[in-house]
């Protein structure tokens, strides 16, 4: 084949089988078990993916699988339960930390977790979070925030970030009249419930660590059932933004994590 | 060996019921006229099974705590009134579609809104034909007795588990606070064995377990429907209950669930001291609701009188299975209103016998 009329990927192909390089004894990145083998329905560049992945690493590296129990939320990720191999509930619009605590409650020795966008936990659901932060519900919470509704195609979250541009807000979200961004996150810090509160990012590699090892933390810390653990992941939606993957992680970072700083917000006494 | 007769609260009585069920959780909010079903497990329950008893921040979050907890395998429940339950249809709808067992207990007050905290039976529709959103059933045992409060808690249990599907017991205010004499059942032990369905971590051995009630095939979701209308069909076949007293020689059938039954049997009463023939058929389940029994019993008589406390909601029912083929009045109170047994003989009298004379 004439290397002009090749495309691009099979460009790259050519070359990766001229170098020979995918073969075992080379391989770095593998599934875990605890991913199933189903391509994921999320967009390109979008941080749900990363942040089911650095959940499955954890899980199993903890070799929790057959202890862990998570529920997902409905939004983008309510289809999680086709991509984490582990026992799952999928929950009610803005109930999946009330669901997780019908499971832990009757189950306190197993590992439960929520994961759940900004629209699910911060707006519909924002009183099933408090409170179970409030009661200390030896759980995990993953809050995925990318300030807007993601599945239902752009509308204005409780987390869009003032000025910003959603179909709900398409002159900007002007607050004197949709009210501010709510920093939930910064809220349930405050309550003697939560044990351990961070926000995390996925927009580069380091961050990528921090947010594994965050999610690797409050498993660990759920064994001491001292509370409930809260970790934010600001994130992305590329389709919704209307911008590249590239571009939406440059804004993110230029935008969504001043509003938001990525930091430890309560971290365990002792 | 005689068991013991203790007098008891309705509400309390329920409680106890659960406690010795061997039920794992409740999840509940306070309201009256019930509350007194999380007062008493809270003060009993966990000493003495190691129950889990929680007070949720609402009716919106029991039902989803039932939800999760019920995905366990293990026996769970929550009540509330006739508001509250209100708030519970959507967890209740997903708890159907994604087949799992739970009770759900009732203690219905007068409506619509904030309504009264009197005895109401305005929730039959809610309950029987739907509440929630989409096509699904609420197995219903409705209870006339503060002994049938204590029974029926075992009964609907075994219920849930058996067709994976939640089970309402659908009593009412009058009910849950008034005393009478029950005889308790023995100690149930707690769940051990854990159903092969239920999400408590994948083991290598087998596949994840997923509880949900979605599904964005069309085609996928559908089947998901015919398979709980076959669920539905099986029940609607096996599990009809109902109580028939005095029917036998009957001209005149009273029709009536709950407490209003017995109320009925008093005005059967007086009606036979004047020389009326009437009895009382009482539809123990509401869902499934004997329409072939009430069928049945429509060659034999004159008419029926359906009573109720609200505006005419089982009536709806009682003309599906009687088909026409002889009249059926109504009376009905709401509000918190109840009937006397001779304001029923009296519109028995007025509505039938005197017109059939």
């Amino acid at each position: 084949m004439n290397e002009k009329t090749m495309t691009e990927e099979q460009h790259f192909e050519q070359m990766i089988a001229e170098e020979s390089i995918c073969i075992n004894e080379n391989l770095v990145y593998e599934r875990p078990e605890t991913l199933t083998d189903t391509p994921m329905h999320y967009c390109p560049g979008c941080g749900h993916g990363v942040a089911h992945r650095i959940i499955a690493e954890v899980i199993a590296e903890l070799g929790i699988q057959d202890q862990t129990i998570g529920v997902a939320p409905v939004g983008c990720s309510v289809l999680a339960y086709n991509y984490l191999n582990i026992d799952m509930t999928e929950a009610a619009h803005g109930r999946a930390s009330a669901v997780a605590t019908g499971i832990k409650r009757v189950l306190p020795d197993k590992y439960v977790f929520s994961y759940q966008g900004d629209g699910d936990l911060a707006a519909i659901g924002t009183g099933e979070t408090i409170h179970t932060c409030n009661r200390g519900e030896n759980i995990l919470i993953v809050f995925i925030n990318n300030g807007i509704y993601g599945m239902t195609g752009g509308q204005m979250a409780p987390t869009t970030l003032p000025g910003m541009k959603s179909t709900t807000s398409p002159f900007g979200r002007d607050v004197s009249v949709m009210g501010n961004p709510l920093k939930i996150t910064d809220l349930v810090a405050q309550l003697p419930g939560t044990y351990y509160v961070t926000r995390c990012a996925v927009n580069s590699p380091v961050n990528v660590r921090k947010a594994k090892a965050a999610i690797k933390k409050s498993f660990e810390y759920q064994k001491e059932k001292k509370g409930t653990c809260f970790v934010e992941i600001v994130s992305n939606c590329p389709s919704n933004w209307k911008m590249t993957p590239v571009q939406a992680n440059k804004w993110l970072e230029e935008n969504m994590l001043p509003y938001y700083p990525l930091g430890d917000l309560k971290k365990p006494s002792n | 060996m005689k068991k013991e007769l203790k007098l008891m609260k309705g509400n309390e009585a329920l409680a106890e019921a659960v406690i010795l069920a061997g039920c794992d959780a409740y999840f509940g909010y306070p309201i009256t006229p019930q509350s007194e079903v999380l007062e008493y497990l809270s003060l009993e329950a966990t000493k003495r099974t190691g129950m889990v008893v929680l007070q949720a921040e609402s009716e919106v979050a029991s039902i989803n705590m039932v939800y999760g907890a019920a995905g366990t395998g293990k026996r769970v429940m929550t009540s509330s009134s006739s508001p509250g339950i209100s708030l519970m249809q959507e967890g209740i709808s997903y708890i159907a579609c994604a087949q799992l067992p739970c009770l759900i207990v009732n203690v219905q007050r007068g409506g619509p809104g904030l309504g009264t905290i009197q005895p109401g039976q305005a929730d039959y529709f809610q309950t029987v034909k739907g509440g929630g959103h989409g096509d699904y059933k609420l197995l219903t045992l409705a209870p006339s007795t503060v002994q049938e409060m204590v029974d029926f808690v075992d009964t609907a249990f075994q219920l849930a588990f058996k067709y994976r599907t939640p089970v309402m017991i659908l009593a009412d205010g009058a009910l849950g606070q008034m005393m009478e004499k029950v005889q308790l059942p023995d100690q149930k032990e707690r769940t051990k064995e854990i159903p092969a369905w239920a999400t408590v971590g994948k083991t290598k051995d087998r596949e994840r377990n997923i509880i949900t009630s979605l599904s964005l095939d069309p085609h996928v979701m559908e089947n998901v429907n015919l398979q709980l209308q076959e669920k539905y069909r099986t029940i609607e076949k096996n599990e009809v209950r109902y109580e028939m007293t005095d029917c036998e020689d009957a001209d005149y059938i009273l029709v009536a669930f709950g407490l209003v039954a017995r109320i009925c049997q008093k005005a059967a009463h007086l009606a036979r001291e004047k020389g009326i023939k009437v009895g009382v058929f009482r539809p123990i389940t509401l869902y499934p609701f004997p329409y072939e029994a009430l069928n049945k019993l429509a060659d034999n008589v004159k008419g029926f009188l359906d009573v109720e406390m609200n505006a005419g909601q089982m009536v709806e029912d009682v003309k599906l299975a009687v088909l026409g083929k002889k009249p059926v009045e109504f009376h009905g109170r709401m509000g918190g209103v109840i009937p006397s047994p001779e304001e029923i003989l009296h519109k028995l009298e007025e509505k039938l016998v005197g017109e059939l004379v």
